[in-house]
């Protein structure tokens, strides 16, 4: 695969202090579903918007298909964007609005009347054609702005938080939608979101950004299971953070006393003794023991909350020193974990070392 | 009404609040065109002496002011004025409203306002300014004089109605058209255009009317030819003629056209 975006030393300074977008250095192959992930004010959008031409970067160079674009206006770019706010032009037609790329580009009436249809059946609407975008759903909308943007089959579709006006049902049926129509049109993607289980669900890649900086970039699974930073363990699904302090680390293997007991670990790199650091691991790779069972890494403590959403359950545990751990466990059957355990009761707890995420230095999530 | 047992309490009541609201939007109207049916029905009566009741019906003041030069030439004048001074502040105000949404300058707020200062000021202060601006310049007073007058007061009402619509067009439909390959001047003619044009519309019948019936700019303005609203001006120190009246008739049918050409040209592209 050959690289299609190569942004090289990106900066974006609105003023000496205010600086939107640090030093970013990205490389996107050809084909692939890269998002960038972050919270409000990350700089994520901004960058989005750099490879759009809709603003020029302060340093650096961006190339397209090994071509300097750093410069060009974004009508002279071969990338296309989904707008936010779809940005549907409400004095046209469904069809005009689809056609109005392929128009400016001097097509024949025949020829963008043959590729707006197949557009619009790519996102199963051509029925809407004559219709105007305000008689239309939000969901509706949304698809009407997708085919727009790949009727001019350009080499990158840009997705400017494309599915955050939708919802929540919607939501989780277009993600599915549009990564099959990744597959099915094979242009690259590039979209920005704040959510992280949309950038979980669709992404080849997700990049996670911090004060306009790459936090952390990897194949989902990869960011989920093994966080390079406590901002990436927070930001990408829930974690329960113990702050500790190291008894001994021999090899891959770390011992960790924390307020409620101690833990080990399997970690990457060695650790010191006696340094303090933070362990981490996720409320669903902590199990429930059975009485009487026996696990490496036990916690006892009691349960203060009880959290029920459906598909299973998330306790809260507090442990002797206070701190609290979550522990979700999934309900498969409706007879599992009945009754559900009372307030108070003392549970006791296990995670694998192997599950345990170890940062260095004191973390307040 | 309230005969019926049945009938639930508190319609009587909601009956009684839409009879009296009916009643007062009736008064309201009958306010607000009573005046103007009164100047109608005197245009047709066959009396010099606005008396009632009405005598009889005649055309005689319509063939009249048919005949009457110094009242045509001063209808001519009057649409001349208007129609230049109309397209003379389009010509300034629409791409001033665009510049004022484009380019970000300082003092941008303040000039803003002061774009505004024309329709704020008295007709007197600016008909008297652009009189001393003329003579120091030695420029002759003619209609063009008053043109130029009625351009610079209507000016705000274009650049305030244009500029107004330009915010609320959702800075994506722009940059939509930019990233599907239009340049800034074919996004300008196929995006931006047609979603200001109502506003465009509107702004340039109001600066028609406005400058057709304007008085205190135009006298000051004006060399030797007389508007409508200055010649009825005049004639009116020998009383309300019948002529009056017909002229005023007309003005009131041209007026019902505007308005049905303004609801159609205007109707946004919502219908269909």
């Amino acid at each position: 695969m050959a690289a299609i975006i190569e942004l090289e030393n990106i900066s974006k300074h609105y003023s000496p202090t205010i600086i939107g977008v640090d030093n970013v250095s990205l490389t996107v192959e050809d084909g692939e579903f890269v998002t960038l992930l972050g919270p409000s004010g990350c700089g994520k959008s901004t960058l989005l918007r750099m490879i759009g031409g809709f603003e020029t970067p302060t340093h650096g160079t961006i190339r397209l298909a090994d071509k300097d674009v750093t410069w060009d206006p974004p009508y002279k770019r071969e990338v296309n964007m989904v707008f936010q706010d779809y940005a549907l032009f409400p004095h046209m037609t469904v069809g005009e609005n689809v056609g109005y790329g392929l128009k400016v580009k001097g097509l024949g009436r025949l020829e963008i009347e043959t590729k707006v249809h197949d557009a619009l059946k790519l996102v199963g609407l051509f029925d809407k054609v004559k219709l105007r975008p305000q008689q239309l759903s939000g969901g509706q909308r949304q698809r009407i702005a997708l085919a727009r943007a790949i009727v001019r089959e350009p080499k990158v579709l840009l997705l400017d938080e494309p599915l955050s006006a939708l919802d929540a049902k919607l939501r989780e049926q277009m993600q599915i939608e549009m990564k099959h129509l990744h597959e099915k049109v094979g242009i690259t993607f590039v979209m920005v979101t704040h959510d992280q289980t949309e950038a979980l669900v669709m992404s080849d890649r997700v990049v996670v950004m911090e004060k306009g900086r790459i936090a952390q970039q990897g194949r989902p699974q990869e960011l989920y299971d093994h966080p390079a930073s406590p901002y990436v363990a927070n930001f990408i699904g829930t974690t329960n953070f113990l702050p500790g302090r190291v008894i001994r680390c021999t090899g891959e293997r770390a011992e960790i006393e924390i307020g409620g007991g101690r833990l080990s670990a399997i970690v990457d790199a060695p650790l010191v003794a006696g340094s303090t650091v933070t362990a981490g691991c996720r409320p669903e790779k902590v199990r429930l023991l059975a009485e009487g069972e026996t696990a490496e890494n036990v916690l006892e403590g009691r349960v203060a909350e009880v959290i029920y959403y459906g598909l299973g359950l998330r306790l809260a545990v507090e442990l002797a020193d206070g701190s609290r751990v979550y522990t979700d466990s999934l309900l498969p059957d409706r007879l599992a974990l009945s009754p559900v355990p009372p307030l108070g009761q003392s549970l006791r707890l296990a995670v694998e070392p192997h599950n345990v995420f170890v940062f260095e230095g004191e973390v307040t999530p | 009404m309230a005969q019926s047992p049945n009938r639930a309490p508190g319609l009587v009541s909601r009956y009684g609040a839409d009879t009296a609201f009916m009643t007062f939007v009736a008064a309201l109207m009958a306010f607000l065109y009573i005046p103007i049916w009164v100047l109608i029905a005197f245009s047709f009566n066959d009396s010099r002496s606005l008396t009632w009741p009405l005598s009889g019906f005649t055309l005689d003041w319509y063939v009249k002011l048919a005949s009457n030069g110094d009242l045509l030439a001063a209808i001519r004048n009057s649409f001349y004025v208007a129609t230049g001074a109309t397209i003379l502040t389009l010509c300034v105000g629409v791409p001033a409203a665009l510049a004022l949404h484009k380019v970000n300058f300082p003092g941008k707020t303040v000039f803003r306002r002061l774009i505004l200062l024309p329709i704020t000021l008295p007709g007197i202060v600016t008909g008297i300014s652009m009189l001393n601006m003329f003579k120091l310049i030695g420029f002759p007073l003619s209609l063009e004089t008053v043109i130029l007058g009625h351009a610079t007061a209507l000016l705000g009402v274009v650049v305030t109605q244009v500029y107004a619509r330009l915010q609320r067009l959702p800075k994506s439909l722009e940059e939509a058209a930019f990233d599907l390959g239009a340049s800034p001047w074919r996004s300008f003619v196929d995006i931006t255009l047609p979603n200001i044009r109502t506003a465009i519309v509107g702004a340039g019948m109001l600066s028609f009317v406005l400058s057709f019936d304007e008085i205190p700019v135009t006298f000051f303005l004006t060399g030797r030819d007389n508007t409508l609203p200055m010649y009825i001006y005049s004639t009116l120190r020998r009383g309300v003629t019948p002529e009056i009246n017909a002229v005023g008739t007309i003005i009131v049918l041209l007026s019902l056209v505007l308005i049905v050409v303004s609801v159609v040209s205007t109707r946004d592209t919502k219908q269909k």
